[in-house]
């Protein structure tokens, strides 16, 4: 499976794929059912790892369903299916005794809206961490220290840990919640519009913060903003109505589209 | 100086908002004055007991027990009872409610039983309070050979505890962000770890204050503490025995027509009522400095 590389047409994948990374999730005929909705429509698509990935699309097309089927967070709800394969590091996370505690810790999760726990800015970090493992306080402190710093909000809290989370802005909430998900060392980073909340400047600090990330993992971003889409991913993957149109290198897709419906979604046609 | 030609469409516009200004002024006339209606019966409800009760609150109230008939004497017996069966009541009726209201609001939501289970709780939310006294009457002091007791009136109160408290964690629970959740859970900790470290924490002041109106509503209950405390003379500490309780004593002395006995009722319908005001300004503040804290 990690031989497996990412496709995008041969004559330009050496002009745009210079250094080419190993597949770190594989989606294999991949749908889902909002009870009888079939919402995601035999979908194959391949995430590169330490890459960073656009979702795109119009709403409705599918692309945050998608996105929450690769933690199983939509387990939490009746009546959802998901069906087909995700291959994690080459291992089957839809089959049900693929461990949920190993999934959520090494899949993160970062929402649209921020929600920081009710607790200390310390405590909010801490919390994942102490669940998964057994840590002396200094390495712990240590771990919480990390994940800020990664976060890129370090300098910001560093002397107010013990203070609510909650009166943080809305901005630094945010990165309070990647440094409460990258707190747990995960392999990858699903963030579901984790901008449109927020106002340009602390838009541009998350997507600078996005560039940055991605020396150590593997992310997937759905966004509605085609510009952030274009400045901050790797590889763009364009649904539309359930179906994955096109995928490929992000300047590929913006450049020279290889799908009419791609360039009409892009250039502002419909959605 | 130039005069300013008014059109007709400008006249009929200023005509108009003249029409708009005086309906306004009408309808807000209208709500003060019924707001005013209102505030005027809690107003004179209040005074009525403050003039009334004032002047026989003392010292006393609270050191001696419930006289006989034209003798000196205080609520002592009574107020005692009462904070022991309101407390018991609160203590029946809060972890079984929490209990509930967190199955409904965590895993009955999506269920055809947890629509089944809500409603019912609202039907005991507004049973009246004297089927309540009467049920814990045939159920329980009846079963333990017809002995009256504060147990029976503690029970018979966790009832009106218990569908207020369901109510509160549930729509609590349920105020919580649904990214509050999902959050706490793609860390992988398990749900009933969420519900209890993350979920509670934030619904926390809002549950405490279901809790607190619960408490101020059954201080006052007198319905069914009849068939199951049954009200005592004497001043007792005994759960498994009748036991008196404020509501109970004015129910029997409030048209007695012996002076000292009214008066007594009147001292402890005042009681009750700075009770229940204490308790909600408690419960309100509460409410307001989580509010500050969330925003």
């Amino acid at each position: 499976m990690n031989d497996a590389r990412i496709k995008v047409g041969a004559s330009v994948r050496d002009a745009i794929l210079p250094t080419q990374a190993p597949v770190k999730i594989a989606a294999r005929d991949l749908n889902f059912w909002y009870d009888k909705f079939h919402a995601v429509k035999h979908i194959n698509l391949e995430i590169p790892e330490k890459r960073v990935t656009a979702l795109i699309g119009p709403s409705g097309c599918g692309k945050s369903t998608l996105l929450r089927v690769f933690n199983r967070i939509y387990a939490l709800y009746p009546k959802l299916e998901a069906r087909g394969e995700v291959l994690l590091d080459g291992e089957n996370i839809l089959d049900p005794k693929y461990p949920m505690n190993r999934l959520r810790s090494k899949v993160g999760m970062v929402f649209q809206k921020p929600v920081p726990f009710p607790m200390t800015i310390y405590e909010n970090v801490a919390y994942g961490i102490r669940h998964h493992e057994k840590l002396g306080k200094a390495d712990l402190d240590a771990r919480v220290e990390l994940a800020l710093r990664q976060a890129a909000l370090w300098d910001e809290v560093k002397d107010k840990l013990k203070e609510s989370g909650l009166g943080l802005s809305g901005g630094q909430q945010q990165r309070l919640c990647i440094a409460r998900a990258v707190a747990l060392k995960p392999d990858v980073l699903l963030l579901d519009e984790p901008t449109s909340a927020l106002d340009p400047i602390s838009t541009s600090r998350i997507e600078q913060l996005v560039e940055e990330l991605k020396q150590d993992f593997t992310i997937m971003i759905v966004t509605h903003n085609m510009q952030q889409a274009a400045r901050v991913s790797d590889y763009t993957a364009f649904m539309y109505l359930g179906d994955l149109i096109e995928h490929g290198a992000t300047e590929q897709i913006f450049s020279n589209p290889g799908k009419q419906q791609t360039e009409d979604y892009i250039t502002g046609r419909f959605g | 100086m130039s005069t300013i030609a008014l059109s007709a469409r400008d006249l009929a516009a200023a005509k108009l908002y003249r029409r708009r200004r005086l309906t306004n002024i009408v309808a807000i006339g209208l709500a003060c004055a019924a707001a005013l209606f209102g505030l005027a019966f809690l107003g004179w409800i209040l005074w009525t007991l403050l003039a009334k009760g004032l002047a026989h609150l003392s010292l006393s109230l609270f050191t001696q027990d419930q006289p006989p008939p034209l003798e000196a004497g205080g609520l002592r017996n009574a107020i005692v009872g009462s904070l022991m069966m309101c407390g018991m009541g609160v203590l029946i009726g809060t972890p079984l409610g929490i209990a509930a209201g967190t199955w409904l609001a965590e895993y009955g939501n999506h269920r055809k039983l947890g629509t089944v289970v809500r409603f019912v709780n609202d039907i005991l939310l507004s049973a009246p309070s004297i089927v309540l006294g009467l049920f814990v009457y045939a159920a329980f002091v009846m079963q333990t050979g017809g002995n009256f007791s504060a147990i029976g009136g503690s029970i018979a109160l966790a009832f009106i505890v218990l569908p207020v408290v369901v109510r509160t964690t549930d729509e609590m629970l349920r105020l919580v962000p649904v990214q509050m959740r999902e959050a706490a859970l793609s860390l992988g900790v398990p749900q009933w770890k969420v519900t209890m470290q993350v979920l509670y924490r934030s619904a926390l002041p809002g549950i405490v204050t279901g809790i607190l109106l619960a408490l101020a509503r059954i201080s006052g209950e007198t319905a069914p503490l009849l068939f199951t405390a049954f009200g005592n003379e004497f001043f007792s500490l005994d759960a498994t025995g009748a036991m008196s309780a404020v509501p109970l004593v004015m129910y029997k002395f409030a048209g007695s027509g012996y002076e000292n006995w009214e008066h007594l009722a009147w001292a402890g319908a005042l009681l009750v009522t700075l009770f229940v005001l204490a308790v909600s300004l408690v419960a309100r503040t509460l409410l307001l400095r989580n509010k500050v804290a969330n925003d």
